[in-house]
């Protein structure tokens, strides 16, 4: 008898809810009605999945602008990224919506009070989650409305990707030197300390990244808070913003700080941020600080299938295979496969186009 | 002697490369580095671009930055790891 924790027997987690509009979403057919009204119980639905860190979208066989407007005046627009609204098959706008957010279609889900619409859906997406209108109800309560864990980013997810669709049109309508692009997107990015808060997003990132993953070590919330605890170490989140919105928390140091020697045990970065140089701004900052104090840098490398930028991230900022009498000082790696590259730090000028607001690291 | 001309292959190559790749044209000798155009991810795509175009495998301390610092130290590190030699070119 399997029952209470039977985790692995749960559905995934919906990550984007796609719904229709008439007579599920709001009361009354638009194009016929003129007038429809938004039960309060829909309202309150909407912005507890968006808390949750659910996106939504709507698919819906409506005049465009005529229904956008109306979804502006209920205050509910804000809400969905890449609405289809139009008169082709719902099962093409539910297949364009989850391209365009790059998720599987076992993680979509559909909504419509149409049994012949669920089920044109149904036929060409299988994977796809159908739900009827009368259901919506009971949705918020569904194991696979209700992810375990929500981290302080995923309550702005919905915010990052449609910063990410602005960013992105931008990017292609920009000519000229990718540098300037950079420039223009006004990024600042904040290194600090780990709250409490960050931690299940930085336990997320330790499971999550690969290409920009220095070890492939997983470190558990209790891991986290250890290190957290000990004064010899430091846990420290990059958070990343531009002027079309916030990226979230994108980065991880795990250091270890000893007299002559500043072991980086773990280096992780979002692979979101990779082509804005996040990475590189990392770790010449790091740099820059070992320099200030006066120690040798020690960056653990795993190799793993998919993380040779690592390794060349950590070349191209200058770590050899060199030895050095610092390295003796340093208790044994976690994992044997471990290599440990080094580095004797000079000072970093600022990135040309990254406003950074840091940490200091020295003496405390 | 055609090393000079495999040379001017490479670079004409990796000219092209880097110049559609950062949208600007990109002297031989300008420090890609200095002028903040090297993200990690291009870094990354230039060791790869490398390595396929010219089938050549680029590890340990051949990895280090300054051989890719400009279109010029590129060029000498792909004509070393070809077997041709430091190309005389500046």
């Amino acid at each position: 008898m399997t029952q209470g924790s039977t985790v692995t027997q749960q559905p995934p987690i919906v990550k984007c809810l796609v719904w229709d509009l008439d007579n599920t979403l709001w009361q009354g057919t638009l194009l016929e009605d003129g007038r429809v009204t938004l039960p309060g119980p829909v309202r309150e639905l909407i912005a507890e999945l968006d808390s949750r860190g659910i996106l939504q979208s709507v698919a819906s066989k409506n005049d465009h602008d005529q229904a956008w407007n109306q979804l502006q005046a209920l205050g509910v627009a804000e809400y969905f990224v890449l609405p289809r609204i139009g008169w082709g098959p719902k099962s093409d706008a539910v297949r364009e919506i989850a391209a365009e957010l790059n998720f599987a279609l076992g993680t979509i889900a559909f909504v419509d009070d149409q049994p012949a619409e669920r089920a044109e859906v149904q036929f060409h997406l299988p994977e796809v989650r159908c739900y009827p209108a009368e259901e919506l109800s009971g949705l918020a309560a569904l194991p696979e409305f209700s992810p375990p864990t929500v981290t302080v980013d995923a309550r702005r997810r919905r915010q990052m990707y449609q910063a990410g669709f602005q960013r992105k049109a931008a990017e292609e309508e920009f000519t000229g030197p990718s540098e300037d692009f950079l420039r223009s997107l006004e990024l600042v990015m904040d290194i600090g300390r780990a709250t409490e808060e960050q931690l299940s997003r930085v336990e997320e990132l330790t499971l999550r990244t690969s290409q920009m993953n220095a070890t492939g070590v997983h470190y558990s919330l209790a891991d986290l808070r250890t290190l957290l605890a000990d004064p010899r170490h430091e846990v420290l989140v990059t958070v990343l913003t531009d002027r079309f919105g916030p990226h979230g928390a994108v980065g991880l140091q795990l250091l270890e700080k000893h007299p002559r020697v500043w072991n980086l045990k773990l280096l992780a970065t979002s692979c979101r941020v990779v082509s804005f140089g996040a990475g590189s701004v990392i770790l010449n900052w790091l740099v820059d600080e070992a320099s200030r104090a006066g120690v040798h840098l020690v960056a653990d490398f795993r190799r793993t299938e998919r993380n040779r930028m690592m390794d060349i991230a950590y070349r191209f900022a200058g770590f050899t295979d060199e030895a050095c009498d610092c390295r003796a000082g340093l208790p044994a790696p976690a994992h044997e496969d471990i290599q440990r590259l080094h580095l004797i730090p000079e000072p970093h000028a600022p990135s040309p186009t990254v406003k950074l607001n840091a940490v200091s690291l020295q003496g405390g | 002697m055609d090393q000079p001309i495999a040379a001017e292959g490479i670079e004409r190559a990796i000219t092209a490369f880097v110049s559609e790749r950062v949208k600007a044209e990109v002297p031989v000798g300008q420090d890609l580095f200095d002028s903040g155009l090297v993200s990690s991810m291009f870094a990354m795509e230039l060791v790869v671009h490398l390595e396929q175009e010219f089938s050549v495998q680029i590890l340990g301390d051949d990895l280090k930055r300054d051989n890719f610092r400009s279109i010029g130290a590129m060029t000498a590190l792909v004509g070393r790891l070809l077997g041709a030699g430091q190309s005389a070119d500046a």
